[in-house]
């Protein structure tokens, strides 16, 4: 096992007025080159799992263990590790801090001892994925930045470490429709070209319809579905909508058919694949002389 | 009314680097509008609601609400009383140190009575279902609930005017959804006015009408029929059709005779109903 949560519970202000138990109980393991999803209810835990992961945040009870190594009995352990992950956070402000962009993506490489040409080839790469141009931006302040570039900004600082886990704390709010989809290419491609470890929290079911291999459910502090996009948003509509999640939009409008009584497949993520159910369905109907 | 007359911004915080937001733009927005703003990160939109409610004046032309102009220092609370505003970082948005304090902030600088004021802090807390929380510290939320504490201070507020930059960005899909059914309502029974900035092409589908920035410009405005449709034109601006308009494109390219411009789910139920 890569990553191992062992009875991890997390309690905001333990012991004081306003205590919160954000996780409780979690047991889970994830394999190296996973691809995870996380959806659930505003205030479920989503975030506060995350930092558990990457060890900003320690449990109050139980135990992290990352590549073996149980992450809060081994500092020395937790600073080799944390080389490891990356972590983008919810809102990139509270994530960013250099006085310009260039300085900004180059901390995480330069604190892993990377210099002169080889750094600054870094920054560049990284800025290029997330498509800020180096010239126009690199000596730009982060935080005079509109939404979605400073976005741009915080995944490229973390994608510069070159990261074997990468965690993303909702990525794509902020970012326009077209810079959703570049994004959405650049991670698949980091998935299935580079082997990393993904570790994704959206409320865009979309995008974890289309990324993700594995999707955890989480309500109030626990994990209460572990399986695949397809079984979740087919088999437990009715759960996620008690949680205030929903359905990807097309599975909703082929969910909605068979409700209706028609016989579909509600299995279906994408629109290619909602499109080959209508016409397979428009076929059987010709070849029955239903339609004409 | 808003009339932008030939507004130009220009930040110039960074004297290096000189950064036109906007530029030379001329709306109207009248009573009762429902209106999405959509557009390329960095298009100038949260720079366009900024100037609504004065808190960034033109570097050139002017703002006009009503009968005040976002210049003149006087005005300045009268536009706020007129104007609610959810600003697309919540954090920048939050000062109490509890929850209700926070939305009742608003209400109290501008001079409303204890009793009523509570009664509309109850209300919008309960309408973005945060009452439970209401004694909580705003900064010790999660991402989502933040967003909604604001959302609600904005409510509270009851403004002639409503501006909301991307305001459901964090929040889940059912909270995404009450939120645009409070605003429609507000629009619909009371007249306010909504303009609402939004990166989700779905939401944007359901307003009267849509105003769309490129490079500080408006590139286009119209029904989101009239928008959507213009599909190559939308790709160079950055944007797209909503997924359920890609899906109908889909099925009429491969010879299914439904209108390629439905927008909803709703629509293309209906639609596909009468085939299968
Ligand atoms: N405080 C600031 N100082 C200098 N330039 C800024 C500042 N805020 C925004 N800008 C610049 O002004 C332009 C418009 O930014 P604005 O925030 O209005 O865009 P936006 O359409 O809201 O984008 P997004 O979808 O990313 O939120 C961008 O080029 C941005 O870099
Ligand atoms: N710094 C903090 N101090 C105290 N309580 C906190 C803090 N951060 C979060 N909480 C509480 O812990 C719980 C879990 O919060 P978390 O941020 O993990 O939720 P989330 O699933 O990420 O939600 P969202 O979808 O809104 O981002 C919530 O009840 C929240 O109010
Ligand atoms: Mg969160
Ligand atoms: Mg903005």
């Amino acid at each position: 096992m890569f990553i191992y949560l062992e009875n991890a519970s997390y309690t905001y202000n333990l012991n004081m007025p306003f205590e919160t138990k954000a996780l409780d109980s979690i047991n889970l393991s994830i394999d190296r080159g996973e691809f995870i999803g996380i959806i659930g209810h505003t205030g479920c835990g989503k975030t506060t799992l995350l930092q558990l992961l990457n060890g900003l945040l320690e449990p109050t009870i139980g135990h992290v263990f990352i590549d073996g190594v149980d992450i809060h009995q081994n500092k020395k352990g937790l600073k080799e590790i944390r080389k490891k992950i990356g972590l983008t956070f919810q809102y990139p402000e509270n994530q960013l801090f250099e006085e310009s962009i260039y300085k900004e993506i180059a901390f995480g490489p330069r604190n892993l001892g990377i210099t002169d040409d080889l750094l600054d080839e870094r920054v560049k790469k990284a800025m290029k994925m997330v498509e800020l141009d180096y010239n126009q931006y690199k000596d730009r302040s982060p935080f005079e930045l509109s939404g979605g570039e400073m976005r741009r900004v915080a995944i490229a600082s973390v994608l510069a470490i070159d990261p074997e886990i990468i965690i993303l704390d909702e990525p794509t709010a902020s970012l326009d429709p077209q810079s959703h989809a570049s994004f959405l290419t650049l991670i698949k491609n980091l998935y299935q070209k580079y082997h990393k470890t993904m570790i994704l929290v959206s409320h865009n079911m979309d995008v974890i319809a289309e990324l993700a291999q594995r999707v955890l459910v989480m309500e109030k502090g626990k994990i209460i579905m572990d399986s695949t996009p397809r079984n979740i948003f087919q088999e437990s509509v009715e759960q996620l909508e008690k949680i205030g999640l929903e359905l990807p939009q097309v599975t909703y409008v082929m969910h909605r058919l068979k409700q209706m009584g028609k016989e579909v497949n509600s299995g279906v993520l994408t629109i290619e694949e909602a499109k080959e159910e209508i016409f397979s369905i428009l076929k059987v109907k010709k070849s029955n002389n239903e339609i004409f | 009314m808003i009339k932008f007359d030939h507004v130009t911004h220009i930040y110039t915080g960074d004297r290096e680097h000189e950064i036109v937001s906007l530029s030379d733009i001329n709306l109207e927005i009248h009573d009762g509008d429902f209106i999405a703003c959509i557009g390329a990160n960095a298009s100038g939109k949260s720079t366009f609601a900024k100037h609504i409610n004065g808190l960034l004046v033109p570097s050139e032309g002017n703002v006009i609400v009503d009968d005040y102009n976002t210049r003149d220092k006087k005005s300045i609370w009268e536009i706020r009383k007129k104007i609610g505003i959810v600003f697309q970082n919540p954090d920048n948005q939050l000062v109490a140190t509890t929850i209700e304090d926070d939305v009742a902030f608003g209400l109290e600088n501008i001079g409303i009575e204890e009793a009523e004021m509570k009664r509309r802090v109850a209300w919008a807390l309960d309408l973005v279902g945060m009452a439970e929380l209401k004694d909580s510290e705003p900064h010790l939320l999660s991402g989502g609930q933040k967003q909604r504490v604001v959302i609600a201070g904005a409510l509270a507020m009851h403004t002639t005017y409503l501006v909301l930059d991307e305001p459901t960005s964090m929040l889940d899909p059912r909270g995404r959804k009450e939120v645009l059914e409070i605003v429609k309502k507000l629009n619909k029974e009371e007249d306010i006015t909504i303009i609402y900035i939004t990166h989700f092409m779905s939401e944007a589908a359901e307003f009267k009408k849509i105003i769309v920035l490129d490079k500080g410009r408006i590139a286009l405005q119209g029904t989101p029929k009239d928008i959507f449709g213009r599909i190559d034109l939308l790709k160079e601006l950055h944007l797209e059709t909503p997924q359920i308009t890609k899906f109908a494109r889909l099925l009429s390219e491969n010879g299914l005779n439904i209108p390629p411009d439905i927008l909803t789910g709703e629509e293309m139920i209906k639609e596909l109903c009468l085939y299968i």
